[in-house]
């Protein structure tokens, strides 16, 4: 099995929807002949010709807005927004028209758009090439928000976003574009929206983390193991609807739990799913829910190892909740 | 307001004259008699809709409406489109759905957002859609109906249709960034778009300080023309030519069509709040004049210059569009409000999990407010700081 990172397991993805479905183009900014910002459509265009890889004018309300008239006439768009810190332009393109048209329709107008788009920080990138916009559009009813955090899951969840019927925005994790490697078949294969991953199992607390930061939980976990501690870590992977059983599965088993996310903690996806489990487990729980997250300060450029979640913070609020 | 300054009306394109018959040396589009007719009648029910619904708003019958009278002719830009041809609407361009078979049941049934509604009841009033007409879902945010529209122009040419995708917004719209996004989409693309602007002069302030809207047409590289809004002749006509050329590769068109609304945004707020003193009668640009313009009155003149009207035949149009619009609010009477379990419905193709909850969690409580999204009334809501009323 080839090895892939998450640029060429997402450009894998593309390249064989493309092939399956003529309905399938992707559009954004120098998305066509120079194949993207970080490459993630490179040789698109030389496979599919411009009519399916678009290079847009830079406005993304209208790489957003174009796209959703494509949806609604009967093509499958995958726009790209080049940096989830650009996204703001298209804002309302996304939670008023994309994620609506279904509903203020009464199910006459569907859209079928994925929105891409690489998210987080850890590149000295600054606010405007660093932020993590989830919450935002977690609170959006109509659209389905994934996260991967790995080449495999990438591949998977980029092709069963593009064969279900509804709106999604996903969210690529830039630092570990090329970093995060793995064995990726080179073959088609989805994996279901809305299912989490036990990516480590542990019996004493359970880590939560979607995105960049599956990676932090599961260096915390290791350093939690060298403590004798157990831990247990979840990727998310999808966001909306996010997979509510696993959640409180893990939480009945540990009694403890800690969430992990690059964006501010006031608001955060982390306050949503403390609440839910603790509305479904909370005879199980031992300790608060923790939070480890990035802080409510806009995304700082000199100091964001200081802004950005680490193992270590990670750690600290392990031993928080286990001595409770 | 002055809608267009003086000294840029020759190039504004006319048919008829102020009574309907044509000016001279004017080109007069081919037209069957029996379309003539039809776009008399859908004019003339546009009108009697207009009245009968807003008049209903007011006493409280329907939360609100939005009226479009004196604007009627701009509707006609949609009329020479092909069935297979898609629209993608504004909230004030009710002619058009009437023109391309939306029924008037399905028209009040949305107004009053009960079962029979085609949209299950999830918008307010004039907000409708119809994909089995290829007419799109409205939106309240002024312009964003442009990118989209640029899009499914995009989307046919790409699967090898020959479908031409119109919009139509109000010249409020040109000061809002989709507008300049969509057209610049259009022109860099070529998209088979025509883009129809009303030019209603109740704009105001909220216009920009450019001299006409078609003028920025030019700046996308994009043919922009000036057409009598009131003049149904004149509309069709550069309608016409606006879709042919997209149909045949051409690109897109901007066409501006000059009119008056001669009431305001809504059945409720005060237009005088918003709208600058009028001119005095004599002057061209009063609603005296426009009156005179009446694009009812001027369609009339064209049908009896070609001896297709008559009083009686008038008369009885009138009659039975009276008659369907009492008949289609008697029909609605008895139709209940959309199921309450309706309210989880279309949010995604399946249900997930926490909306299967929530729903649970609302069938379990007692019923207790039948019909609470007529009960809605912006009179009465807060009042904002923009008083041009909800959108």
């Amino acid at each position: 099995m080839p090895t892939m990172n998450i640029i060429e397991a997402v450009r894998s993805a593309l390249q064989i929807q493309m092939r399956a479905d003529p309905r399938v183009v992707v559009l954004g900014e120098d998305i066509g002949k120079f194949g993207g910002v970080f490459r993630a459509t490179s040789g698109l265009y030389d496979e599919f010709g411009a009519d399916r890889v678009i290079d847009t004018p830079l406005a993304e309300a209208g790489i957003v807005g174009t796209a959703i008239g494509m949806a609604l006439y009967g093509l499958r768009p995958v726009p790209e927004i080049q940096f989830g810190d650009f996204i703001y332009p298209a804002f309302d393109q996304i939670v008023n028209e994309l994620a609506k048209f279904r509903y203020r329709s009464g199910g006459q107008y569907t859209c079928p758009v994925v929105i891409r788009t690489p998210v987080g920080g850890g590149i000295r990138g600054g606010h405007y090439h660093s932020q993590s916009p989830e919450a935002l559009f977690i609170h959006t009813p109509g659209l389905k928000v994934v996260a991967p955090s790995n080449p495999y899951d990438a591949k998977g969840l980029l092709l069963a976003a593009m064969r279900q019927n509804d709106p999604v925005l996903f969210l690529e994790p830039k630092r570990i574009y090329r970093a995060s490697k793995g064995e990726v078949p080179d073959t088609e294969y989805t994996l279901e929206l809305g299912k989490a991953a036990i990516v480590r199992a542990g019996t004493q607390v359970t880590l939560v983390a979607w995105s960049g930061m599956v990676t932090i939980a599961e260096e915390a976990a290791r350093l939690a193991e060298q403590a004798g501690i157990s831990a247990e870590v979840i990727d998310l992977r999808t966001l909306l609807p996010f997979d509510i059983d696993a959640l409180i599965a893990s939480t009945q088993k540990t009694g403890r739990v800690v969430i992990v996310h690059e964006a501010p903690r006031t608001c955060g996806f982390g306050a949503e799913l403390i609440a839910s489990i603790q509305e479904r487990a909370m005879a199980y729980l031992e300790a608060p829910i923790l939070r480890v997250t990035g802080f409510d300060t806009p995304f700082p450029y000199s100091l964001e190892h200081e802004y950005l979640p680490n193992a270590d913070r990670v750690m600290a609020a392990i031993r928080q909740t286990l001595e409770w | 307001m002055v809608a267009v300054p003086a000294n840029e009306k020759d190039d504004l394109r006319r048919v008829l004259d102020e009574n309907g018959a044509p000016l001279p040396g004017a080109r007069i589009p081919s037209i069957s008699d029996a379309t003539l007719s039809r776009m008399f009648e859908v004019m003339l029910l546009t009108r009697i809709i207009d009245d009968r619904m807003s008049r209903l708003a007011r006493d409280g019958g329907a939360a609100f409406y939005r009226k479009s009278i004196g604007e009627a002719a701009s509707h006609f830009a949609a009329a020479p489109l092909r069935d297979s041809d898609w629209v993608f609407p504004s909230y004030r361009e009710h002619g058009v759905w009437l023109w391309r078979g939306y029924s008037l049941q399905q028209y009040v049934d949305q107004l009053l957002g009960n079962a029979g509604d085609p949209s299950k009841g999830r918008q307010t009033p004039t907000h409708h859609a119809a994909r089995w007409l290829n007419l799109v879902s409205i939106s309240s945010p002024v312009g964003t109906q442009i990118p989209q529209a640029t899009g499914a122009a995009y989307a046919a040419r790409a699967q090898g249709k020959d479908d031409v995708v119109m919009t139509f917004f109000g010249e409020a719209a040109t000061s809002t960034g989709e507008f300049h996004v969509g057209m610049n989409f259009a022109a860099v693309w070529k998209a088979p778009c025509v883009f129809v602007c009303r030019s209603n002069g109740w704009t105001g302030a909220r216009r920009g300080a450019g001299r006409t809207f078609a003028y920025k047409a030019l700046g996308y590289g994009m043919p922009g023309v000036r057409v009598d809004g009131n003049d149904a002749l004149a509309v069709w006509q550069v309608a016409s030519e606006a879709i042919d050329r997209a149909r045949g590769g051409g690109g897109p068109t901007r066409i501006e069509a000059l009119t008056y609304r001669i009431q305001g945004h809504t059945s409720s707020g005060d237009p005088a709040l918003y709208r600058k003193e009028d001119p005095p009668e004599n002057e061209p640009e009063s609603p005296a004049a426009w009156q005179r313009r009446d694009p009812l009155r001027r369609l009339r003149g064209y049908l009896q210059h070609r001896a297709l009207w008559s009083t009686a035949w008038e008369a009885e149009i009138a009659e039975r569009c009276a008659q369907q619009v009492s008949d289609a609010l008697a029909a609605a009477e008895d139709k209940p409000a959309p199921a309450v379990e309706t309210l989880f419905d279309d949010v995604y193709e399946q249900l997930p999990w926490h909306l299967r909850e929530q729903r649970a969690e609302l069938l379990a409580l007692p019923r207790t407010s039948p019909r609470p999204s007529s009960s809605i009334d912006p009179s009465t809501a807060p009042v904002s700081a923009d008083p041009g009323e909800p959108r």
